[in-house]
């Protein structure tokens, strides 16, 4: 009797240290997809470097409902057709609580439907393309919407630069900057401007000469480019060597140091609009760009990462709010965010499950980017 | 009952039962199985053009696509209309499903009359082009249409493929394509492989081979693309490139080109090594191409090209001694 | 006016491009029979061979950007030849399918192979050669346009030369017509078809440089889409043909820019693909070439 009842003791004692050190040990897991490589990788590594710093740093402070958060990336190269396939997986095999991303329209607007589908809040960090919360209630973004933001330039070139004739160039392969083109125009057409001509081109495209020409023989006063950083690199140089030296203006999508790189002293006096600048002077800002040049060997993080780093806050801030990782409290809770505090701004959700929030211009002067302005909706 | 029927119903009888109780498997391993479901097709219908056939064809995701473009039309255009505001019951939902994915296939075929006929007088690497060249031109086409979503692409297309549905048409596709080939009029296709001229000679009309094999081919590629998009519910005209043509022609190689049950076995091992190798994802490419490579010097004829028949029949015969052997 | 003859000038330097590129394509076939569909990525081999060099080499100088080209012309030239010993070279006697397998395979190989060493990100091509603009009439030209024309212009008179003024290069020829006659008469096939393929990849990697030259990005799959745009060209012009080669290119180069500043412009890549089938179905031969009858 003696003999059973002691080991009996012993097996309870055991399987309580055991099930409370595997409690402890369960993470919340979160997942991430992200273009860590191919065309759009300096937005991918950017946007997964500020989530990572967020995941790490509220880990340091005590993780979330007393357990640590564990962030699974994946990476989906930026093509078509992997998004979904990894998101399912995160999902499904990770079991993860939450999905951040993407940084693209597109791709974001490929694996919502998958995590409405399965009941996982997502949030992307930078898809400005209003499609994308469109798709279903449990879909969430952090940053502004390009409708908005086709407003900011239009506002810009229009006023600031005082243009009046423009011409646009647009890529037909992303939802972005079709979408941004289209916003752009609208508002610029409404103030009074006009736009004189408008060309085309696909993504992965290297020659623009011919629309450049064509650009050049209407005789416009700037050009709106609303694409990724590698053609708007491109187009500015092409067009400098056409002797073609008014303004290029365009949007978000033109934040990376390759920009810089490629297109040289072709991009010097080129404007874009943005979400954020580590320039701006506010001790929240300030106090990231620090914490992230101490993380990153002295890199300085860009809009992709500061709305990378609050896409991952404001997650982790519904699931404390939501007190549980179960559905749809963290949806709900997501929905309820108001006046979050980021190092993006403040973050209110509307009924759209998108916040408002203002834009930053940004300037290309003497090899690097310069704060000009800030404009609000 | 003919032993490849028998075969095609109880594909099609596991697969409903797959699908009936898919509630209680990991989603996971389910949309493993859709994947190689849908490769299979793909494969096997390749196969046909260019394993049986001898046409070299590297435009097969072209037909995939126009496939997979007119079936999200009909359920995402004319679907809601059809079905109703409530989404229709589970029966409506398969019918108009199964339309979609008829039309899908009919439209691809249109395609490969379209392609098969101009390029039936060519040969060996100038067919190869032009059928590449076919499939670019289909898809900067599809890129245009804005009605489709352009280069954005379909989103919203409604979840319909079911391991049912998957497996019954890939059930069909091997049916179709074996039967085909082992028929009398199916010889043909082997003659016109083998050589044209002596084909010619002795009165088949290869031309009309070469038609057919394309055509039905093509019809199960648009199968395939309709599956495809009512499972990944988003379908944009780059996912539908070259590249793609080339991952089915390899694993028709692999499989041994005019081996239905090897292209089969290639089919499977390679939708489920990319998974199993995704740690390493980056290698995938480096590999499939070193694969093609070293294939093509050291065994022309494919991994998996063995006479399965004989297999099986010794393995038959090995299990079973026949009369008292003792 | 104006714009027309800027395009004009455009599609010329396009041209070039694809000519240098078509040439390598036109002489392997000529000779062997069959499309390499590797040499895009023997292209795009030497535009990172010009761009590793040229970090090194001073910036804007024409001795720094000769120095780059022609290392990436001699660098290509041993690739090209490596890759025929290794690969093609044992399959010489099979069908031509497998060899067109084994070469999609090759270039498959290259491509992602670059990208696992290169990585996928596009890189920023130095300005090797130096950058000036001048006007005339109203009409931009760049230096860099300047030098793809002229660069392109010698190497095709060198290879005139080469093909038709000396020794190898009648055994080329030799050997394009029949290659079993020129065993006979004592060519070493083995010596000239490596030497084609030589010749054709140095011709690419030229292509190379002179593409990143002027659009300035470059990445490991960089070659697929101008490699088939010259393979296109090569076939208008008459495959095998070199004269025809240039033809074509020259062709397809305008035609790509004019339709490029039109309002067809998204339909660009498609135009290439359609005068492609066109060629091949009502005039096989190409522009310049001459039919030979399908051998059984």
């Amino acid at each position: 009797m003696i003999r059973i009842k002691r080991s009996l003791v012993a097996a309870l004692a055991a399987l309580s240290v055991l099930s409370a050190a595997s409690l402890a040990q369960e993470t919340v897991k979160i997942g991430e997809y992200a273009s860590l490589t191919g065309k759009e990788a300096a937005f991918g590594t950017s946007s997964h470097n500020g989530t990572l710093l967020a995941i790490e740093e509220a880990n340091a402070a005590g993780g979330v409902l007393g357990r640590q958060i564990e962030l699974v990336t994946e990476d989906d190269q930026s093509k078509q057709g992997e998004s979904s396939t990894i998101v399912k997986k995160l999902i499904s095999r990770d079991k993860v609580v939450g999905i951040l991303g993407e940084v693209a329209s597109m791709r974001s607007l490929e694996a919502a439907p998958i995590c409405q589908a399965y009941k996982t809040p997502m949030i992307s960090p930078s898809s400005t393309n209003p499609k994308v919360t469109q798709i279903g209630s449990y879909i969430f973004r952090v940053c502004f919407i390009d409708p908005f933001q086709g407003t900011v330039m239009a506002k810009f070139a229009k006023d600031t630069l005082k243009l009046h004739r423009v011409a646009m160039l647009t890529s037909v392969s992303s939802a972005y900057s079709v979408g941004l083109a289209k916003y752009f125009k609208e508002r610029f057409l409404a103030d009074g401007g006009e736009i004189v001509i408008e060309q085309k081109f696909t993504e992965g495209d290297k020659d623009f000469n011919a629309q450049l020409t064509a650009i050049k023989a209407a005789g416009v006063d700037g050009i709106f480019v609303p694409g990724y950083y590698t053609e708007a690199a491109l187009i500015a140089k092409q067009a400098r060597e056409l002797e073609m030296m008014m303004p290029l203006f365009g949007g978000d999508g033109w934040e990376a140091p390759e920009l810089i790189e490629i297109g040289g002293t072709a991009v010097e006096g080129c404007y874009y609009s943005t979400h954020y600048s580590p320039q701006v002077d506010t001790p929240k800002v300030q106090s990231f760009v620090t914490r992230y040049k101490a993380r990153y060997d002295g890199k300085v993080p860009d809009a992709m990462a500061a709305l990378g780093y609050d896409s991952a806050m404001v997650m982790i801030d519904a699931i404390k709010r939501a007190g549980t990782t179960e559905e749809p409290a963290v949806r709900n809770a997501l929905a309820a965010t108001n006046g979050f505090e980021g190092v993006t701004g403040t973050t209110t959700m509307d009924k759209d499950r998108n916040p408002t929030k203002a834009a930053v211009v940004i300037e290309v002067k003497d090899g690097k980017f310069k704060f000009v302005q800030s404009v609000s909706p | 009952m003919p032993k490849p029927l028998i075969a095609l119903l109880a594909t099609v009888l596991v697969a409903f039962g797959v699908s009936y109780y898919s509630d209680h498997i990991d989603p996971y391993y389910l949309d493993v199985l859709t994947d190689i479901g849908i490769n299979i097709i793909l494969a096997v219908s390749l196969n046909l053009v260019n394993g049986y056939t001898g046409q070299f064809s590297l435009g097969h995701a072209g037909f995939m696509s126009v496939g997979a473009y007119t079936s999200a039309a009909i359920t995402v255009l004319a679907g809601p209309r059809l079905l109703g505001d409530d989404g229709g019951t589970a029966l409506q939902q398969g019918l108009l499903f199964l339309v979609a994915l008829l039309a899908g296939g009919l439209g691809a075929a249109l395609a490969g009359l379209a392609v098969g006929i101009p390029s039936l007088r060519l040969k060996g690497d100038y067919l190869a082009l032009v059928t590449l060249g076919f499939g670019e031109i289909i898809r900067v086409i599809f890129q245009n249409v804005d009605a489709l979503g352009g280069a954005l692409g379909l989103n919203g297309i409604p979840n319909y493929t079911t391991i049912f549905w998957v497996y019954t048409f890939a059930a069909l596709t091997v049916f179709t394509v074996v039967c085909l080939v082992r028929s009398t009029y199916g010889r043909g296709f082997i003659a016109t492989q083998d050589d044209e001229i002596a084909s010619e000679a002795v009165g088949l009309n290869t031309t009309r081979y070469k038609i057919v094999a394309f055509v039905v081919g093509a019809f199960f590629a648009g199968a395939a693309g309709g599956l495809y998009g009512h499972f990944k519910l988003t379908i944009t005209p780059s996912g539908f490139d070259f590249t793609k043509s080339i991952e089915i022609v390899v694993m028709v190689i692999l499989g041994g080109m005019g081996n239905t049950p090897g292209v089969i076995l290639a089919a499977i091992l390679l939708t489920v090594l990319p998974e199993v190798l995704r740690a390493v994802d980056q290698y995938r490419m480096v590999i499939y191409s070193v694969l093609l490579v070293v294939l093509m010097l050291v065994r022309p004829r494919g991994l998996f090209n063995f006479d399965y028949a004989a297999i099986f029949t010794r393995l038959k015969r090995k299990l079973m001694p026949a009369g008292g052997a003792r | 006016m104006t714009e027309f003859t800027q395009q004009l000038l455009n599609g010329l330097s396009l041209g070039a491009i694809y000519a240098l590129i078509a040439l390598g394509y036109t002489m392997v076939y000529g000779v062997l029979r069959f499309i390499n569909f590797a040499h895009s990525d023997v292209f795009m081999v030497g535009a990172f061979i010009g761009y590793f060099v040229g970090e090194h080499m001073p910036h804007g100088t024409v001795g720094g950007g000769m120095v780059s080209l022609l290392a990436a012309m001699l660098g290509c030239a041993i690739l090209g030849i490596v890759i025929e010993k290794l690969v093609y070279r044992p399959l010489r006697d099979c069908p031509t399918l497998n060899v067109l397998i084994t070469a999609i395979g090759m270039s498959l190989f290259l491509e992602y192979g670059g990208q696992l060493v290169f990585g996928a990100t596009p890189r920023a091509f130095p300005q090797i050669f130096p950058a000036k603009t001048f006007a005339v009439h109203g009409i931009i030209v760049s230096m860099n346009q300047l030098i793809v024309i002229i660069v392109a212009t010698v190497l095709m008179v060198g290879l005139q030369f080469a093909v038709y003024g000396t020794k190898i290069g009648t055994a080329m020829r030799a050997v394009s017509l029949n290659p079993k006659a020129a065993q006979l008469v004592g060519v070493n096939i083995d010596v000239v078809i490596s030497f084609t393929f030589g010749l054709g990849s140095a011709l690419a990697a030229a292509g190379g440089v002179l593409y990143a030259l002027n659009y300035p990005s470059i990445d490991p799959l960089m070659g697929v889409v101008p490699g088939l745009k010259a393979f296109v060209a090569a076939i208008l012009g008459g495959i095998g043909n070199i004269p025809g080669a240039a033809l074509g290119a020259l062709i397809l180069g305008m035609v790509e820019t004019f339709v490029d500043g039109s309002r067809f412009s998204t339909y660009k890549d498609a135009i290439a693909f359609a005068i492609l089938i066109g060629i091949l179905l009502f005039r096989p031969a190409g522009l310049l070439g001459r039919f030979t009858a399908e051998k059984v």
